[in-house]
């Protein structure tokens, strides 16, 4: 075993990185803030010098609001030594019918697989070249896939994970009833655990926590980049890890072989498989729409009846403070990201000096996809071909995944813990950037609109960690010195942290300076997305009312599932359900008492102006970034762009619109949100990509995307009248749409010919199980234009 | 008895025919001075006749006189708890009858949380009273009468033709409730019989089921509570001679309402052997094997139902519908037998049946191999399928089904029995490491004659050494068989100790088989727990038949059912939902127990809408009246 030696390399490298000296330029100023001190003070009699040990220890006895529910894990990594816990009997209980295969058994096991003999002989056959060439070809494929999961990688993985989050983090916050449901289904049947990937540090979290807890540890799907990474990329293959290129593409071969991989795991229950179903890192920390690739793989076994069942078990990371912060906000403005490597770990382990709070894993329960699947999959479809060959799935198993997918996403959102710093992150960009970057604002003013809005997320349902046994004014205090490198607290008033260069000598340009601000806003912005999931449906329904200023049920709901189709790919919504959340939204906002609901009416209340106001301020730069985007098309000349000219066009001239005051809001200059504009138009099928084009080449229907922007203006009115079967069943009386409805209308406005919603996206996320009869009149030029139409929507 | 119909040939048919009878007689080494009148009298004459031979028949017209009417089997032979608390089981019958059980409590309540101190006996007796007094059509009654074709209204007879064996019909018996049964029971004597009664039940619009063994497990059986029609039962039990038998072509023409018992014992002592054995062979009938598909245990050698059937006579509304000769083989179209064979009685009554029959084979040997789990031993049957050697029956019990037959050993008279017991799972579990709670038998049946057996055998046993089988003896095999006869007789006993079960089976291609296997039973425990069911349940099952492309698998389900306040609704769900497992697993409908009423909701997406319309357009041919209107199968 060469766990001895490597574990010595290692230790090395821990103390290398401890004794590293601050090149960082984030420290935790405690002098600052002498209420975090006080809080201490018995600690601080006990003789510990750590800050973060002291502060950790007063976490632990203030207790968070689900103190019962989540257990430090780091409080008794404190207590022993890190090599003790690396040298821990390690002892899981694993799926009972797993056969103990080692990594050597399982590739063997997928090279000999029927399938891929299948695909092997296909591909000679087409190539022309031989079978063992091809088979050969495959070895090398799986070669580079595989992991190499080694218990005495694991320990070392321990060990210096150990050392890592002891020094970043106050604590780690691990809800031991949702891992106590882990470890009884782990043993029942094959596990795929979905974690959201909000940092670097969350790799490996989840398989450290199943060491501490004698669960068996996962094998995790990584980016092939992350291979490539010297030392690395070899320790965490040995830890798990398997690698998946990035841009597959049609190479049959590579999806042979990482499809029977995958799947001889998840048939073998041969350990938890740990994937992200949003396919990246979140740079916006906001949930991505799930990629369906990997969902589709690990279900297929169930779908085929190889296994009973599978449990889904969600993971939401929670983090008070992100270590990437900057960089992610930098990567959004299109500051290349710095290669993986290990002299950029080295650089970036400044970074490890600084106080990143505490991390809230909390597992979620686990889902039977029996159960969550049942009626949706017709398996008759599976019973005519033998499962080795390859089958393609049809559309109705497509839109149960996907609808999975996003279901799994959605529980992630709501599983995840929203801080204090969230809250304050809202308020903050709602309050004119001047006022934060000069005057300052009034720190009791903050501090009462965060009350305020503490009560708010607590009405609507949202799991908030604030500490209860603290007063919240020093909850607010430590909170905003946790940020130092956001904002800064000086006489009462608090100013967004604007970076001085000592170094340069010239000034700015005006230019230069947009896009300084902007890192720190889009940090900022990235803490405000952490708790946007709790305000999205509302927050919409909130803007319908404002846009329409209806107060007519239907007529909200029309605009309600418009604007959830244009914004589907900026937040997550599960499919199918636009009645459920306009239901859903309609009753939060009853419930802090904005608004009266009745049958068929929605009235706003005298009360309820100021949550209005702020979930439709919360969401104003969304409209503002969708607007602005739609006007650049519709005013460019030509018909035709490419993605790499349209992101610095909008760039430059969101630039332009902010220093002449005209706009307010610097999330149009996120790449992310210019993509998201992209694909929504696409959907929406405004713009169309040219199938010819090697680049990323659309064509814009000028008219379409007007037409959407003054829809979402409230320049054009939405009216129709929809009715789905479906939706009339879930809302009582009323004639109601879906979500379909609203695109449709949208779309016979631009093209009144009938159409069938084309897929997007692996299976149309949004496409009606009825038939849809529409009847749709835009406005009073549009009346003549009565159409009546009659679409199968498959 | 096709020699009734009068024809210029039919005397030099009947001679033929007579010859044979006399070589059976022969074999019967019975006094035969009336066997010539067999052929040449009037049916309902033979009756009297043939008295010596009627004390041969197992199955009287009174059924109630032997066998149970809330139970199944012979009224003498049934488990019980003796007064020292030890399971025994009675009657002279079978092998295990007068024997100790010892480890069967114990496996009871281990397996079930069954206790002997929570009892659930049956009703004792059949109240007539609570039976629903006939409704009677009476001029089909006086036209029957003048026929002289025996007939009953008596409640008795009628309820023990209302039921098969379904867990819901015989719960229902034992707690003396009684829905919808037949009006009346008539007993044809022969085809000529069966022929006048159908053509009065058209006459006068009459409602017929036709009851052969009554060992449906479909609830083929059930009156449709729908039927306003007065129903009539026709039970073919005393149509149950060997018409002939022909040893040039070796097949015999046996009439159809003989029970498997009775058709092998009788074939036997002229030599001859059908070996069609299904579990249900004591009680069920050749008529009810054509009618339902029936498969037997030896089909390896011997085939299955469709195989053995040569020749088919049926009455329906439409007239008498039977083949011109006894060819092995026809291209003439679709084989009209295919619309028989499955018609599970809607279209009209088998009466008459031409069979092939085989030598009786020379020696037989029980045998049987442990494997260390179950996924071995499915390779091995199916590595035994592939090389096409299976034995005359191979069964794959798994390792719950394995202990299950372990606990019906019967009490060992010697110490040293019991210590080479000890000394064999000591070897098994010890030395070559098997896990006891895993492992696995498969058990065999080899049948020829004594050279080839050997060969076979070693042939068998070298297959299954490949996955690590070990031969574990011919004691074991043989009990693996008894098993599967004396199993409804134990689920008697359950259902006196809150314990229900019941049977069902499927065929699914090989690749599938561990899956389904797994599937199912996992769905079986699943949705006990989520239907409340108190304790867990037995969920096991075996491969029952190898085919070349698939095996036919075999289920058992059964828990306790204290706490649970309306059991046999649970115990339908569950088994509603481990069909749609099966389905959803590429599973077929039913490999031999047949549709019924009770799994028709999946017919239409077993054979298609087009499928279903073939077989309602036969129907609506044959009997446009629904005469036959027992509603199974569409």
């Amino acid at each position: 075993m060469c766990k001895g030696k490597q574990s010595d390399q290692l230790m090395e490298m821990a103390q290398a990185l401890g004794a590293k000296t601050k090149v960082n330029s984030y420290t935790v100023d405690f002098e600052q803030c002498p209420h975090l001190l006080s809080v201490t003070g018995p600690v601080q009699q006990a003789g510990l010098e750590d800050p973060k040990c002291k502060l950790q220890k007063a976490k632990g006895t203030a207790s968070l609001k689900d103190d019962e529910e989540f257990t430090d894990i780091l409080e008794e990594r404190r207590r022993t030594t890190d090599l003790s816990y690396a040298l821990r009997t390690f002892n899981p209980q694993p799926y009972k019918g797993a056969p103990t295969l080692s990594t050597a058994d399982l590739n063997k096991a997928v090279l000999e697989s029927q399938y891929l003999c299948f695909i092997i002989k296909e591909i000679a056959m087409e190539t022309g070249s031989s079978v063992e060439k091809v088979k050969e070809d495959a070895s090398v494929i799986l070669k580079e896939m595989s992991h190499n999961l080694q218990l005495g990688f694991i320990r070392l993985m321990g060990y210096t994970l150990n050392k890592v989050f002891k020094r970043l983090y106050r604590s780690i916050y691990v809800n031991m009833e949702g891992l106590n449901m882990l470890k009884q289904a782990i043993q029942e049947s094959p596990v795929i655990l979905i974690p959201n990937h909000r940092s670097y540090v969350d790799f490996l979290i989840i398989s450290y926590i199943l060491f501490t807890y004698d669960i068996p540890v996962p094998v995790i799907a990584a980016g092939i980049r992350l291979a490539d990474v010297t030392i690395i990329g070899g320790i965490l293959r040995r830890s798990g890890a398997f690698y998946i290129r990035r841009a597959i593409g049609s190479d049959k071969l590579y999806w042979a072989v990482l499809l029977e991989y995958v799947q001889t795991i998840v048939r073998t229950g041969y350990a938890p498989l740990e994937f992200y179903v949003e396919g990246f890192r979140s740079r916006t920390l906001k949930s991505l729409v799930p990629k369906l690739g990997m969902m589709d793989m690990v279900l297929e076994p169930y779908f085929k009846g190889e296994v009973f069942d599978i449990t889904l078990v969600p993971i939401s990371i929670s983090y008070d403070r992100v270590l990437e912060e900057s960089l992610l906000a930098l990567e959004l403005l299109g500051v290349p990201r710095p290669q993986e490597s290990i002299t950029g770990l080295f650089k970036a382990s400044g970074v490890l000096q600084d106080d990143y709070g505490c991390m809230h894993v909390n597992f979620g329960r686990p889902l039977s996809a029996r159960q969550l699947c049942e009626g949706k999959i017709n398996w008759s479809e599976y019973n005519l071909i033998p499962r080795n060959l390859p089958q393609r799935p049809t559309a109705e198993t497509q839109d149960c995944v996907n609808w999975l997918a996003h279901l799994i996403v959605r529980t992630q959102e709501e599983g995840s813990l929203i801080s204090p710093w969230s809250l304050m992150a809202c308020l903050l960009l709602q309050t004119p950037f001047t006022t934060l970057t000069e005057e300052g604002l009034q720190w009791h003013q903050l501090t009462e609109k965060t009350l305020w809005l503490r009560k708010l997320v607590l009405d609507f349902g949202a799991r908030l960690n604030w500490p209860a046994h603290i007063p919240d004014s020093e909850v607010m205090s430590s909170t905003v010195a946790l940020h130092h490198s956001i904002v800064h607290h000086k006489e009462d008033r608090i100013y967004l942290v604007q970076d001085e260069d000592p170094a340069r000598q010239d000034p700015l340009s005006p230019e230069e300076g947009v896009m300084r601000m902007a890192v720190v806003v889009l940090m900022l912005v990235s803490y405000r997305n952490q708790a946007l999931h709790v305000f999205v449906r509302p927050g919409i329904l909130a803007i319908a009312i404002h846009i329409t200023k209806s107060t007519r049920k239907d007529e909200l709901f029309s605009f309600f599932c418009f604007l959830r189709d244009v914004f589907s790919d900026e937040f997550i919504f599960i499919p199918g359900r636009a009645a459920q959340d306009f239901e859903e939204a309609c009753s939060l906002l009853q419930k802090c008492g904005a608004v009266h609901t009745s049958q068929q009416e929605v009235t706003v209340l005298e009360t309820g102006l100021e949550v209005l106001s702020f979930l439709q301020k919360l969401l104003q730069p969304f409209l503002d970034s969708y607007q602005l985007m739609f006007r650049y098309l519709c005013e460019k000349e030509d018909h035709v762009f490419t993605e790499e000219q349209f992101l610095p066009d909008v760039r430059n001239l969101a630039t332009k619109l902010i220093l002449s005051g005209d706009l307010h809001t610097f999330e149009v200059l996120s790449s992310d949100m210019q993509k998201n504009v992209l694909s929504a138009l696409r959907r929406l099928e405004a713009v169309t990509k040219l199938r010819a084009s090697q680049q990323k080449e659309y064509k814009v229907n000028k008219a379409a995307v007007s037409r959407t922007g003054d829809i979402l203006s409230g320049k054009v009115p939405l009216e129709s009248l929809h009715t789905t079967p479906d939706a009339r069943l879930q809302c009582q009386g009323f004639a109601l749409m879906d979500v379909a409805g609203g695109r449709l209308a949208l779309l016979s406005t631009v093209d009144p010919v009938i159409r069938t919603v084309s897929q997007v996206r692996g299976g149309s996320a949004q496409r009606e199980r009825a038939q849809v009869q529409v009847t749709s009149g835009f406005g009073q030029s549009m009346e003549q234009l009565q159409l009546k139409h009659n679409v199968a929507w498959r | 008895m096709a020699s009734n119909s009068s024809g210029s040939d039919s005397s030099d048919r009947q001679r033929i025919a007579q010859q044979r009878l006399s070589v059976i007689a022969g074999h019967l080494q019975r006094p035969v001075e009336g066997n010539s009148g067999i052929l040449a009298a009037e049916c309902k004459a033979q009756g009297d006749k043939l008295d010596v031979s009627s004390e041969r028949r197992t199955v009287p017209r009174r059924r109630q006189e032997i066998m149970k009417w809330n139970g199944w089997g012979y009224s003498d032979s049934k488990f019980l708890y003796n007064k020292k608390g030890q399971a025994e089981f009675t009657g002279k019958r079978y092998r295990l009858s007068g024997m100790i059980i010892p480890g069967l409590r114990e496996w009871m309540e281990s397996t079930f949380g069954a206790n002997l101190q929570h009892k659930t006996p049956a009703a004792p007796i059949l109240n007539s009273s609570v039976v629903q007094p006939p409704t009677l059509n009476e001029a089909f009654l006086k036209e029957l009468k003048s026929t002289g074709i025996p007939f009953s209204h008596d409640a008795e007879d009628r309820v023990f033709r209302s039921h098969g064996h379904c867990l819901h019909e015989i719960f229902a018996l034992r707690e003396g409730k009684i829905g919808r049964v037949p009006d009346l029971v008539v007993w044809p004597n022969c085809h000529n019989d069966v022929v006048k009664i159908v053509e009065l039940a058209c006459k006068h619009n009459v409602c017929l089921i036709p009851y052969g063994g009554g060992t449906s497990v479909s609830s083929a059986l059930e009156c449709p509570p729908e039927e306003t029609r007065s129903i009539v039962s026709l039970d073919t039990s005393q149509m149950n001679r060997i018409l002939w038998i022909d040893e040039k072509n070796l097949t015999a023409h046996v009439e159809a309402g003989i029970v498997g018992q009775d058709l092998e014992r009788l074939l036997n002592e002229s030599g001859y052997c059908t070996g069609h054995e299904p579990d249900s062979m004591e009680f069920s009938s050749l008529g009810g094997w054509v009618a339902t598909r029936a498969s037997g245990m030896k089909k390896n050698i011997y085939g299955n139902i469709e195989d053995l059937v040569v020749h088919i006579k049926m009455v329906t509304p439409r007239g008498v519908i039977e083949k011109s000769c006894q060819g092995p083989r026809m291209s003439t179209g679709p084989d009209v037998h295919h619309f028989i064979m499955g018609s599970e009685g809607t279209l009209g009554v088998v009466t008459e049946v031409t069979m092939k029959i085989r030598p009786m084979p020379e020696y037989q040997k029980y045998g049987s191999v442990v494997f260390p789990n179950f996924e071995m031993g499915v390779a091995c049957l199916r590595e035994v399928a592939r090389q096409r050697c299976a034995p005359a029956s191979i069964r794959l019990m798994d390792n719950e089904q394995f202990k299950f037959g372990h606990a019906l050993k019967p009490q060992v008279s010697s110490i040293f029995t019991s210590f080479l017991d000890g000394l064999k799972k000591f070897y098994i579990t010890k030395f070559k490491g098997f896990d006891p709670n895993r492992l696995c038998v498969a058990t065999l049946l080899f049948e020829g004659d004594r050279e080839k057996v050997l060969q076979h055998e070693k042939q068998v046993y070298d297959i299954a050494a490949k996955f690590g089988g070990l031969a574990a003896g011919e004691d074991n095999g043989q009990r693996g068989y008894m098993l599967t006869f004396v199993i409804a007789y134990l689920r008697d006993l359950g259902m006196d100790y809150y314990v229900i079960g019941e049977s069902f089976e499927t065929s699914v291609p090989w690749d599938r088989v561990l899956d389904i296997c797994r599937n199912v039973k996992a769905r079986i425990v699943r949705e006990c727990k989520d239907k409340g069911v108190q304790f867990p349940p037995l969920s096991t099952c075996r491969v029952t038949q190898t085919y070349d492309a698939g095996a036919c698998v075999y289920f058992y389900f059964a828990f306790n059912y204290r706490g649970l306040s309306d059991p046999v609704h649970v115990y339908e769900q569950v088994e509603h939902a481990a069909r749609e497992e099966i389905l959803a697993n590429g599973g077929s409908l039913s490999h031999h127990h047949g549709v019924g009423k009770l799994r028709k909701e999946w017919m239409r997406e077993t054979i298609s809408s087009v499928g279903m319309g073939m077989l309602k357009s036969v129907k609506d041919y044959v009997d446009p009246n629904n005469i036959f209107g027992n509603r199974n199968l569409l």
